[in-house]
């Protein structure tokens, strides 16, 4: 039954690409331009209909696990795949309570995103192309997250990795948008070859690749220097996928693609992937207690860093990008300190307001745009400047934007509230008494790095909650920037589009209760703990040790984390009272911040432009040159020559050829006779 | 006695040669280029003296092929003559490299 319904699982996205992708590749052949405009009911049904049913599937095998929780673990395995030596790779997968959460988010919030998608992209020429890269991106993270071992782990990364470049740069013909996807792609090449490297040490190291087998000869191992270095290792793959520092600066620039895309790959499921694999790797990270510190300063420094740009950014979709980075931030503190419930309960959270965001953001984007459009207007849609008071048209995103909103900020009840709130509790629980503590980061004890990640994380909370609400209040409060002639033209977006908006506002209202701390009586308590507990539990007690923190302290860090989200709502309030100017009257906003540290012009001077000027010059001087001389100038004048030599040699002078004769059987007399 | 015939042949070949390599004239080269082949022949003949039969049949056979290629060779020294109005093989000189 299980093996089946994996199997579905996977190849329903799989058919949708195949299918919608004959449609966008013969489609065209067959009647030219703007085909796929005519094939449109088709897609539509293919498109979202393959990851609704793969939802399904999903839910079934997620009852299915709930019949029997004690053997939820099941690994299938559905051939060889690299039998070389005793190197034996086999396509397997394995369903397990991590692998089921991620599969329910994927297809879940992917179901979503793909209806929304329906709305957003009906007028593009390259509809089909579209769905098939979205299909594309869901079949590979489900291999991601479904994969029994590293290999198949990592047809999934970098499968994603390929569906993410194919969508940043969906609008190809624009130079910045390829430029973008290309952008992606090399980044996150250079953590693939982390993940390439501590692969190879695994293997080198265990013989073995699956994560059972692995798991339990490094656990044996913990400790050990090579532990270590295959954690460190782990964590620049995971560093690259979930834009931390420093190969954060892909994210921003993903932005390119379409605002659907950016809420599904870069907000909700493929940059959550680092996550994942900390979580799924944790009895590797928890038997290297300086990795995980690692990971927990790393994470720690992302999110304050990406927050202070977030402050100053106008682009709406910019604001949501810098916010990704920091939020995958705060989810690698909760990963990174031992709190892999934590950290994967912010992952799921996220996924759902953060989802929500950018689907309004994109909802947004889409009035904006037909308003200009209307009145041909060249002015940029995704400005925040060029926003404001637009909860007055487009009501029912506006709502779900607060909403969402209020979530990232930490306000209780909402999602983000909890799954925020654990990270830092857990991380200040574990700065204390923990084998965490104990250990310690270049000299640097460990409890030191756990405090000073705890005070980043709620000085992030006070960053989160100023930038966020100064989007939502230029954006969508105040008085409305776009134009006179464009106000009429402002509309809520079709119900297509807002139908998922509002669902996913609802899940960020309720998601929270998928793991309530004992503290705010409000539910059941801790099911995702509970649930996730024997896959990441004696890795968490083995980073936590015992420690528990009382319910005094406890009370007092839930205090700090709802007073910050206040003040920080009340600090951008009382900021974004007075009305500002629109983009064409602002002046260029020059701040560092709004530069983003001008990080961006620092890689392409220090590596960029070193790399391509010395490629240039190989090219130019060594190779082009060089082929230039070998092939062609060196072979005009072999052939030359040889027709020289030729035509001196056969001249027409019988007495030549006769001497030539005797001379040649002389020649072979002697060879004969002499040898 | 084989000796000798084959001094005698081996005289008779290099007269060949060196006509055929210092000559310009084309019935003189195709004189020499004769006296070569016969010149084979006769050690052909010596020599089967002393193996077997095989140098007598060969003898035959180089007879009949030198027949008929003096017979296409004059044929082509005759057309020659009539197109250029000589045989001297130094001024047959009409491809150049």
């Amino acid at each position: 039954m299980i093996p089946t319904l994996l199997g579905v699982l996977i190849l329903l996205p799989i058919l949708g690409f195949l299918a919608n992708g004959s449609i966008a590749f013969f489609g065209k052949r067959a009647e030219g331009d703007g085909a796929t405009t005519a094939r449109h009911p088709l897609v539509t049904l293919i498109g979202p209909g393959v990851i609704l049913a793969a939802f399904g599937v999903a839910v079934a095998l997620f009852l299915d696990m709930q019949r029997a929780p004690e053997q939820a673990l099941h690994i299938v395995r559905y051939g060889q795949w690299m039998p070389v030596g005793n190197l034996v790779i086999d396509w397997s997968l394995q369903l397990d309570q991590l692998s089921i959460l991620m599969v329910l988010v994927i297809t879940g919030v992917g179901s979503l995103i793909h209806l929304f998608s329906i709305g957003y992209m009906r007028d593009d020429a390259s509809y089909a192309r579209y769905f098939a890269y979205l299909n594309l991106f869901v079949a590979f993270m489900l291999v991601l997250v479904l994969g029994a071992s590293y290999p198949v782990l990592f047809v999934g990364w970098e499968g994603v990795g390929l569906a993410s470049y194919l969508l940043i740069g969906f609008w190809f013909s624009d130079k910045a948008n390829a430029e973008a996807g290309k952008k992606a792609f090399v980044v996150n090449r250079v953590g693939d070859f982390g993940f390439l490297v501590a692969m190879f040490l695994i293997w080198v190291t265990t013989q073995k690749l699956d994560f059972i087998g692995a798991h339990a000869a490094l656990g044996a191992m913990a400790g050990t220097p090579v532990v270590l270095a295959i954690a460190l290792f782990l964590f620049i793959g995971c560093a690259g996928k979930s834009a931390q520092l420093p190969l954060y600066i892909w994210l921003p620039d993903a932005m390119a693609g379409p605002t659907p895309v950016s809420a599904l790959i870069h907000a909700a499921t493929m940059v959550t992937a680092g996550v994942y694999l900390v979580a799924r790797a944790a009895p590797i990270f928890s038997g290297a207690p300086e990795a995980s510190l690692v990971i927990t300063a790393v994470g720690a420094l992302t999110a304050l860093f990406a927050a202070t740009i977030a402050l100053r950014q106008w682009d709406i979709k910019k604001v949501l990008a810098y916010s990704t980075v920091s939020q995958l931030g705060y989810m690698f503190v909760g990963v990174g300190s031992g709190a892999y419930t934590a950290g994967v309960f912010h992952l799921v959270t996220h996924a759902f307001f953060k989802a929500l965001l950018f689907l309004g953001a994109g909802s947004v984007i889409h009035a904006m745009h037909h308003a200009y459009h209307h009145t041909h207007r060249d002015e940029d849609p995704q400005d925040l400047r060029n926003m404001g008071g637009l909860a007055k048209y487009m009501p029912a995103t506006a709502v779900a934007m607060t909403l969402a909103t209020l979530a990232i900020a930490g306000i209780p009840p909402l999602a983000g509230f909890f799954s925020k709130d654990e990270i830092l509790a857990s991380v200040f629980a574990r700065a204390h008494g923990s084998p965490l503590a104990s250990a310690s980061l270049l000299g640097i004890p460990g409890s030191t790095v756990l405090y000073g990640a705890y005070a980043v994380g709620v000085l992030t909370a006070l960053l989160t909650a100023i930038y966020m609400t100064r989007m939502l209040l230029l954006a969508f409060y105040g008085s409305n920037r776009t134009g006179e002639a464009e106000q009429e033209m402002l509309h809520e977006a079709p119900t297509i589009m807002t139908a998922p908006v509002l669902v996913l506002g609802a899940l960020t209202v309720v998601g929270g209760w998928l793991n309530l701390p004992a503290l705010i009586p409000l539910g059941p308590v801790g099911l995702l703990e509970h649930w996730l507990e024997p896959v990441v539990g004696s890795s968490a007690s083995r980073l936590a040790g015992a420690g528990h923190l009382d319910h005094r302290t406890e009370t007092i860090l839930v205090a700090v984390a709802i007073t910050v989200a206040v003040v920080g709502i009340v600090i951008a309030l009382l900021r974004y009272r007075k009305p500002i100017a629109d983009k064409a009257h602002s002046p260029v906003d020059e701040s560092v911040l709004a530069r983003a540290y001008h990080v961006d012009g620092l890689v392409d001077a220090i590596i960029v432009r070193p790399i391509s000027a010395f490629a240039n010059i190989v090219l130019t001087r060594g190779v082009e040159t060089g082929i230039d001389r070998a092939f062609s100038a060196g072979g005009s004048m072999l052939s030359r020559t040889a027709a020289l030599v030729g035509s001196k040699l056969q001249d027409g002078d019988v007495g030549k050829y006769a001497w030539l004769l005797a001379a040649g059987a002389l020649a072979l007399l002697a060879a004969l006779t002499l040898s | 006695m084989i000796s000798e015939a084959l001094i005698v042949s081996a005289i008779l070949f290099v007269i060949g040669v060196v006509g055929v390599l210092t000559r310009r004239n084309a019935i003189i080269l195709f004189m020499c280029a004769e006296l070569m082949l016969n010149a084979v022949n006769l050690s052909f003949v010596a020599l089967a003296k002393m193996h077997n039969v095989t140098g007598h049949v060969f003898v035959v056979m180089v007879m009949t092929i030198a027949a008929a290629e003096a017979a296409v060779g004059l044929a082509i020294l005759i057309s020659v003559y009539r197109h250029f109005g000589t045989v001297d093989l130094s001024s047959l000189r009409t491809l150049r490299g």
